[in-house]
């Protein structure tokens, strides 16, 4: 018996076999109201608080990734900060060793040159001239009645003459010994000049001292706050973690272009040294091998600016003393300067093999080579110091890398925790479109069993007609 | 965790070390038709090889060799070379080879006969004594084999994983008169060539040479 006889309650009457199964449906339904219901809104429940436990679960991840985040980023903040201080302190050490250890000597020159500049001044100094002790003599001769007394006159006269020449005497002693004491002030002027010179150095060396304290102070008031772990300084650290992301991978992609031109100026030559036509793991042995030594290059960069205390990025390499950093300094730039010189030897095989490649290609095709020459020489010699010159520019890698690597932990940080924000939303988001899903599924079902409800609700409203009115009034 | 890393990286050089066994060179072996006329197409023939010999990389082999009365034969091939892997010297032999090539084209005779399936037989044995990862067998000819009496050709042929690549295959005055000898010719070399495990192709544009290496 199919499934069809089965519903076919009145043979040879579909329509109202249907309507029979549908009264029995609504009948059923209604029956099964009240834990229908339960079932729905305990099912909404359900998944409405496992969503809410999953929000509330990647909200405390993000909670702790955030303090993680903020932790790793003060703690940058505080090494840069103190990296920053320590340069400071050195160039102020190297002030004072420069300028302010040659002190005493500046002290005596300048005590020497005012000492100087004291005798001068004291023998420059303007004696009053000896007062006239024949004055006197000339007021008495001057008081004598002459009376007409041509002897009298004749003294006067003599007296007089004396007087001038006395007093030309005088004026010309005088006259020599001003332009004695100007002499002497004018050769005090260099003096004053050289200390005049000597005492602005001074100023400047102790101006540029009181910049340097200025910037030390507003380090140390950065790094007051970073160590109070403000959210300002939070900020400022993300910002500038963001900026630094951004511009150190834009330079590192300045260098894989650099890299990638390295690596095509040694992978033909280098099919001459390991073969052209070996494999290893489906890539050319030459292009391995020349992607090797460009790697070696970057790596001994690494070395190099790690020894040159540049970069941090091994720890030990900087923990390292004096003697034996110097020494690595001294490995690596040899091993560069080898490199380098194979990479420029490799440049001009290069040119080599692709003009013997030309002239193979030009004799396939029959075609003779025509037209001037460009000179042979300048693209072999810029290959030669490209080859020469870019596993050193390779090296400054190491800065934006630094750089790079440091600001990726803040970035990727921020990155994952707006992730988890957002999934924690979302899955609120489920949560409560559940609860409301159950809301709907219930006022479905009611919807279906209408006729129930509707005959149920008459019988109530005759037998408590007072309790609506007042619920009414009520609301 | 940390463990397994360590090992992970200190293994990866050992298997990133091990050299590839997949050969990664190609061989090719033409044939050249130097039947009646075809004999005037040498000219063509050799721009081919040239450009086959401007496209081979070190490492490659190449093998030219002629269809005659009896072409399963190591007499009929003009030149036969690997490459070495170093490109100074590959380029060296090219030129080796193009002037054996000049030489050939200078010298050669027509044949009464043309015994393509039995020069297809040495071009694989070749190939397959090359340890070519890619083979590649050129017939320049028209197909149109003509057999000594007594010469038995007709079995199936086995080319696992060569491409052949029929070149310059021009339409004889018969066909031009019934068409459908030219098809029922191309049709059956390539159902013998299929059915032997190879891949069967058609350039005729001899501006596209290119195409002998594509698919």
């Amino acid at each position: 018996m199919s499934l069809t006889k089965l519903l076919l309650i009145w043979p040879g009457s579909p329509v109202l076999s249907m309507l029979i199964w549908i009264v029995v449906m609504v009948v059923l339904l209604y029956l099964a109201r009240t834990p229908a219901h339960k079932a729905i809104h305990s099912l909404a429940r359900v998944i409405h608080n496992g969503f809410r436990l999953m929000s509330r679960s990647v909200m405390l991840a993000e909670q702790k990734l955030a303090q993680r985040n903020k932790e790793v980023l003060l703690s940058a903040g505080i090494e840069s900060v103190e990296r920053l201080i320590e340069r400071e302190f050195h160039r102020v050490d190297a002030v004072v060793k420069r300028d302010l250890s040659g002190y005493p000597t500046l002290h005596r020159a300048l005590s020497d040159q005012t000492t100087k500049i004291d005798e001068d001044y004291r023998e420059s100094s303007e004696t009053p001239p000896p007062p006239p002790s024949w004055v006197g003599a000339v007021e008495a001769v001057a008081n004598l009645p002459s009376q007409g007394d041509g002897t009298v006159a004749n003294i006067l006269n003599e007296i007089h003459k004396t007087a001038v020449s006395q007093y030309k005497t005088s004026l010309d002693e005088h006259r020599k010994a001003v332009a004695e004491r100007h002499n002497l002030l004018k050769k005090m002027m260099p003096y004053w000049r050289r200390m005049a010179q000597t005492l602005e150095q001074v100023g400047k060396t102790i101006t540029g001292l009181h910049e340097r304290a200025r910037v030390i102070d507003n380090r140390m008031t950065e790094y007051e706050e970073i160590r109070e772990e403000t959210n300002k300084a939070a900020r400022m650290l993300t910002a500038s973690s963001l900026t630094q992301f951004f511009i150190s991978g834009f330079v590192l992609l300045i260098a894989i272009g650099g890299a990638v031109i390295n690596f095509n100026l040694i992978a033909l030559p280098m099919s001459e040294m390991v073969g052209g036509g070996s494999y290893i793991g489906g890539f050319k042995t030459a292009n391995v091998a020349a992607l090797v030594i460009i790697l070696v290059e970057v790596a001994m960069g690494l070395y190099l600016m790690e020894s040159l205390r540049v970069t941090r990025l091994f720890p030990i390499i900087g923990q390292m003393d004096d003697k034996m950093r110097i020494r690595m300094i001294w490995i690596t730039f040899s091993i560069l300067f080898v490199l380098a010189s194979v990479e420029a030897a490799l440049a001009f095989m290069r040119d080599q093999i692709a003009a013997d490649m030309q002239a193979l290609r030009q004799s396939l095709s029959a075609v003779e080579a025509t037209g001037v020459a460009v000179n042979s020489w300048i693209p072999t010699v810029g290959q030669m110091v490209m080859g020469f010159v870019l596993p050193f520019a390779l090296t400054f890698v190491a800065i934006p890398l630094e750089s790079f690597v440091q600001s990726s932990r803040t970035v990727l940080g921020v990155t994952a925790a707006a992730v988890l924000r957002w999934l924690s939303f979302f899955l609120r988001l489920l949560g409560n479109v559940s609860r409301y899903c159950g809301e709907l599924l219930v006022n479905i079902y009611d919807l279906f069993i209408f006729p129930p409800l509707w005959v149920e609700n008459l019988i109530r409203d005759k037998k408590h007609p007072t309790e609506i009115i007042v619920e009414e009034e009520v609301s | 965790m940390k463990k397994y890393l360590a090992l992970i990286l200190l293994l990866l050089p050992f298997l990133w070390g091990c050299p590839d066994t997949v050969s990664h060179s190609r061989g090719v072996y033409m044939l050249l038709d130097t039947s009646g006329t075809y004999k005037k197409e040498l000219k063509r023939a050799e721009a081919i090889i040239n450009y086959l010999l401007g496209t081979l990389q070190p490492g490659d082999s190449m093998a030219v060799a002629r269809i005659d009365s009896g072409s399963f034969s190591e007499k009929d091939i003009v030149a036969k070379m690997t490459f070495d892997k170093r490109p100074s010297v590959a380029n060296q032999q090219k030129r080796l080879f193009k002037q054996k090539i000049d030489d050939f084209v200078k010298t050669a005779k027509g044949s009464a006969y043309t015994d393509i399936t039995g020069g297809v037989l040495q071009s694989v044995e070749f190939l397959n004594e090359a340890g070519a990862g890619q083979k590649y067998i050129l017939i320049f000819s028209d197909l149109k084999e003509e057999l000594v009496k007594g010469q038995i050709r007709n079995f199936p042929i086995q080319v696992d994983g060569c491409n052949v690549v029929a070149l310059n295959v021009t339409k004889l005055r018969s066909d031009n008169v019934d068409p459908r000898e030219y098809y029922k010719r191309v049709e059956d070399w390539r159902a013998r060539v299929e059915a032997g495990g190879g891949n069967w192709r058609i350039v005729n544009d001899l501006e596209r040479l290119e195409n002998i290496f594509e698919g």
